[in-house]
């Protein structure tokens, strides 16, 4: 409060002390007034500075913490990242599934008829074998290898297959670090909503470092047009660069 | 044929030793990102460099880039095998000099297309 205002309520107060003691309703009444409305005046002020305090504030939030573009875009995309992920893992594990359940019967069958031939085979070395027997044995072993050759290669290829399908952990893992990252940005963001809105105080923007853009999450990564979205993309921009 | 194989995720290496295994491949090594690959590299004896881009502490890239600024190394095959997929980093790493580049997820025919080609056009 400034010593002018000061000194013209305290001027005014004696004046209003005087029409009192003189019985002047009419000035007492003016002289309150007064004196009210330097009250009012001052209360105006602090919610002028308030309001002004509040727009600044609003502001600086609004240009610094980037909290508008987390809710209106990495939300989602984090959502469809996530999504994304779901359908990874299941897609890994029913490849996975598929492969096991195409090839168990498969190991099964060579299992049974190894110890079919192995029971016969004992029976041979201790020669209680008739010969149309062993004829038919040793047709059964000629038929065995082959099968065997066939069924091992099934097994072969289907290992391989199981093995692609754990890929799966490197790409969604990417994914996730991506969304963890996010969610890290958000509780800055938060806290420093919290710092602005109680101190007033302007906090530094985030540095951006340059971001790997990671696995292409399809609907979220492509939208643009500007990633390949398989090997025949990559190999075609390739051999345009004279690869 | 010794062949160095960096990934930050270790399923993703384990992955690749064994295609490269299907493929005939037994000598091979591994590191985890590009700063743990280099030494290793200059030390020698590696003939074939299969890596990731997006590795902590050294990039593929980086990597990438290093092995071509060596003189010992220059000449290496290098293969890049990754998730990024921005036409512009698929440029930026024929530029550094990669022999080939294959972005995941891939099938086993992609790696072994890839590999076969770059010995190719090494061997022409």
């Amino acid at each position: 409060m400034t010593n002018n205002t000061q000194d013209k309520r305290l001027v005014l107060a004696k004046e209003l002390v005087v029409a009192l003691e003189s019985n002047d309703e009419a000035k007492v009444e003016q002289l309150s007034d007064e004196l009210t409305g330097f009250k009012e005046s001052m209360l105006f002020q602090e919610v002028g500075r308030l309001t002004r305090q509040l727009h600044d504030t609003m502001g600086n939030f609004s240009g610094d913490a980037k909290l508008t573009e987390i809710a209106e875009n990495d939300i989602p995309d984090a959502k469809e990242r996530l999504q994304y992920v779901i359908s990874m893992t299941e897609q890994a594990a029913n490849q996975t599934l598929n492969v096991v359940e195409e090839l168990m019967p498969v190991s099964q069958d060579l299992n049974e008829r190894a110890n079919r031939l192995s029971e016969n085979w004992q029976r041979f070395l201790v020669k209680k074998m008739p010969f149309d027997e062993f004829k038919s044995m040793s047709h059964e072993i000629t038929e065995h290898f082959n099968h065997s050759v066939e069924s091992l290669d099934k097994i072969q290829t289907g290992m391989n297959e199981v093995l692609l399908a754990q890929g799966f952990q490197d790409i969604t893992g990417q994914i996730i670090r991506k969304v963890i990252d996010l969610v890290q940005n958000l509780e800055d963001n938060m806290v420093d909503l919290v710092r602005v809105s109680g101190a007033k105080l302007v906090t530094e923007k985030n540095n951006t470092e340059l971001d790997l853009p990671g696995p292409v999450v399809p609907n979220v990564d492509d939208k643009n047009g500007d990633v390949a979205t398989s090997q025949d993309d990559v190999d075609d921009l390739l051999s345009s660069l004279g690869f | 044929m010794k062949i160095l194989v960096v990934d930050d995720f270790s399923t993703m290496r384990r992955i690749v030793k064994n295609l490269l295994k299907d493929l005939g491949f037994t000598n091979m090594v591994e590191a985890d990102d590009g700063k743990t690959a280099l030494p290793i590299l200059q030390a020698g004896g590696i003939d074939f460099l299969v890596t990731d881009w997006n590795m902590p502490g050294m990039t593929g890239i980086d990597l990438l880039t290093a092995v071509r600024a060596d003189p010992n190394l220059a000449n290496l095959p290098v293969l890049m095998v990754t998730a990024e997929a921005k036409r512009e980093q698929i440029i930026l790493a024929a530029q550094a000099g990669v022999n080939g580049y294959v972005i995941k997820p891939f099938t086993a025919g992609t790696l072994k297309e890839k590999i076969e080609k770059i010995f190719e056009r090494i061997e022409a």
